[in-house]
C-alpha cells in the first residue's frame, strides 16, 4: 500500500494490519512530531517526538509529575475529556492522524484500549464485563459467538483457567490481580491493535505483578503495547524500547538495554541509577 | 509457584547453552594441540593456533548476556548466584581456549626438534584436564554438586603428574644439554594443562557455590 493512501485509508482499515517487525526498517504504529500539550495555560508536555514500533512494548519512566500518563493519554485521546486541555503537533496511528478533525474518538479508543492502575471491573458478572462492550459495539452476531469471544479475552489476558468456572459471579469477587487481568481481558475484547497501560501493577503484590508482566511479554507477539511505570525494574524486566521523561520534556528514547546499561544522557543516567526522582 | 518470568528462563537457558558451546570448543582446541604434539602435526597445530576467534567472541557474546541479563532482570538468590557464575565460567573458558593456543606454541617449537622421549604422561594429563572440564560443565548443566567436588578431587592428580613431567625431564636435560630447549616446552605443556585443571577446579567451585550458596575456595568449605 502506498503512503498516499494509507494517509487516506481509515484509521480502522489500517489497523487490523499487524506487523510483525520490530528492525529498524518497520514502519511506526505511532508517530509523534512536535507534540506540546496544555492544561490550559500550562504546557505540561513539551515538542515530543517519538516513533513506536509495531509489536513491541514501549516503557514510559519519570519522576512523578514528568508527564508520561499525560502523554500517554493523548494517544488514545482520553485527555478530551478534561476541560482546558489542548494539543499541538500531530500523532499519528497508522499514518493517521488521530487529532484530525472528524476523527470518531469511540472507534479510535477501541484501536487503542487502556488499561488503568487500579482495576476497574464493572459491578457485574465475569462474563458481563467483557461481553458489555461486545453487545454495545455490535461486534458478536450471536450468543455463541459472544461466548466465543469472551473466552478468547479470558485466555489472552491468562484468566480463562481461574475464571471459567465462575463465569456468572460477581467481578467484584476476583482478587486485585485478577481484577486487573480481567481489565486487559475486556481491552483485548474489541480486538485492540494497541494497549495503553498505565502502571496497570502499581497496586497489586509481586505474585500479581509478575503475572501481569508475563502478559505484557505475551501479549506483545499480537499488540503494540505501551507501558507507564513508575517502576524502573519493571520497565527494564517487560519493555523492548524505554522513553525516560523529566519536566515535560522526552529527555531520551532507546532500546531498554541502552536505556539501562549505558544510558547516552547524564539525566538518564542519574535517574536510573536513583540519583534522583 | 516459579517465580522466573518465562523470558529470563529462557534467556538463562540461552546463557547456559552458550557456555556449553565455548567449553566444547575450549576442550576440542586442547585435545586438537595435543594430539598435534603427540603425532607432531604441524598443520593440525597450525589450525589450533589460528583457530582462536570463534571462543574470543562467544566470551564478548556471553559477557553481553550476563550484563543484560543482571541489568534488566535483577536476579536474586540462585539465578543471582547462576548468572555470577557464569561471568566467572566465561572467563576460565576463555583462558582455556588461550592455553590450548599456549600448548600448540610449544608443541610448534617441540616439533622443530628430535624426540626427548616417549609421550605418556602429558597426554594422560591432557585426558584429566579434559576430563575436569567436561565434568565441570555437566556438573553446571546438572546442577550436581557430587560431580563438581569430584572434579575438585581430581586436581591433586595433575599437580602429582606435573611434578613428575617436571622431575623426568630434568633428568633428561641433566643427561643430554641438546634435550634443553625440547624439554622445557614439553615441561611448559605440562604446566598450561596443570592450569587447566584449575580452571576445571574454579569452575567445580563457581558450580558448587551457585548450587548451594558454599563457598569452597581456599578451603573454605562450610563457609558462605
Amino acid at each position: 500500500m502506498s503512503t498516499a493512501s494509507r494517509s487516506l485509508a481509515s484509521l480502522g482499515e489500517l489497523a487490523t494490519t499487524r506487523k510483525k517487525a520490530d528492525g529498524p526498517d518497520a514502519p511506526s504504529k505511532i508517530q509523534v512530531d512536535s507534540m506540546n500539550f496544555y492544561y490550559g495555560e500550562k504546557r505540561a508536555l513539551q515538542d515530543i517526538s517519538i516513533r513506536i514500533k509495531p509489536n513491541v512494548v514501549t516503557a514510559f519512566i519519570g519522576p512523578s509529575g514528568c508527564g508520561k500518563s499525560t502523554f500517554l493519554r493523548t494517544l488514545n485521546r482520553m485527555n478530551d475529556i478534561i476541560p482546558g486541555t489542548r494539543v499541538e503537533g500531530q500523532i499519528l496511528i497508522d499514518n493517521v492522524d488521530i487529532y484530525k478533525s472528524g476523527m470518531d474518538v469511540v472507534h479510535l479508543r477501541r484501536r487503542v484500549g487502556m488499561v488503568f492502575q487500579k482495576s476497574n471491573p464493572f459491578p457485574k458478572s465475569i462474563y458481563e464485563n467483557i461481553a458489555y462492550g461486545l453487545r454495545i459495539n455490535g461486534l458478536a452476531a450471536s450468543k455463541a459467538e459472544l461466548s466465543a469471544r469472551v473466552e478468547e479475552s479470558l485466555k489472552q489476558a491468562a484468566l480463562w483457567d481461574e475464571a471459567k468456572d465462575r463465569l456468572h459471579e460477581s467481578a467484584l469477587a476476583l482478587s486485585g490481580g485478577q481484577q486487573q487481568r480481567l481489565c486487559i481481558a475486556r481491552a483485548l475484547a474489541v480486538r485492540p491493535d494497541i494497549i495503553l497501560m498505565d502502571e496497570p501493577a502499581s497496586a497489586l503484590d509481586p505474585i500479581a505483578t509478575q503475572r501481569i508482566e508475563e502478559l505484557v511479554y505475551d501479549l506483545k507477539k499480537s499488540y503494540t503495547i505501551v507501558i507507564v511505570t513508575h517502576n524502573m525494574q519493571q520497565a527494564a524486566r517487560v519493555s523492548d524500547h524505554t522513553a525516560f521523561f523529566w519536566l515535560g520534556r522526552l529527555v531520551e528514547y532507546d532500546r531498554t538495554e541502552k536505556i539501562f546499561t549505558a544510558p547516552a544522557e547524564k539525566l538518564t543516567e542519574d535517574y536510573v541509577t536513583g540519583r534522583f526522582g | 509457584m516459579d517465580r522466573q518470568v518465562p523470558h529470563f528462563r529462557e534467556e538463562l537457558e540461552a546463557l547456559q547453552g552458550r557456555l556449553l558451546e565455548m567449553g566444547g570448543l575450549a576442550e576440542e582446541r586442547v585435545r586438537a594441540a595435543l594430539q598435534g604434539l603427540v603425532s607432531r602435526d604441524a598443520a593440525l597445530i597450525t589450525k589450533v593456533l589460528s583457530g582462536d576467534e570463534p571462543i574470543n567472541q562467544l566470551h564478548i557474546e556471553v559477557d553481553n548476556r550476563c550484563f543484560r541479563l543482571l541489568a534488566l532482570h535483577q536476579p536474586m538468590a540462585t539465578d543471582l548466584r547462576a548468572v555470577v557464575a557464569a561471568v566467572k565460567i566465561n572467563t576460565d573458558l576463555e583462558r582455556v581456549g588461550d592455553l590450548a593456543v599456549n600448548i600448540a606454541e610449544a608443541s610448534k617449537r617441540y616439533i622443530g626438534h628430535a624426540p626427548v622421549k616417549q609421550l605418556i604422561d602429558i597426554p594422560l594429563m591432557g585426558d584429566i584436564a579434559q576430563a575436569m572440564l567436561r565434568d565441570a560443565l555437566d556438573s553446571f548443566v546438572k546442577r550436581d554438586t557430587d560431580l563438581a567436588h569430584r572434579v575438585l578431587n581430581e586436581d591433586d592428580r595433575l599437580d602429582s603428574l606435573k611434578t613428575q613431567v617436571f622431575r623426568d625431564l630434568l633428568t633428561h636435560m641433566l643427561r643430554d644439554q641438546a634435550t634443553v630447549e625440547p624439554s622445557l616446552d614439553l615441561i611448559l605443556v605440562s604446566r598450561h594443562l596443570e592450569r587447566i585443571g584449575d580452571h576445571a577446579t574454579n569452575i567445580a567451585e563457581d558450580v558448587i557455590f551457585m548450587v548451594s550458596a558454599l563457598d569452597v575456595r581456599h578451603h573454605l568449605a562450610g563457609s558462605s
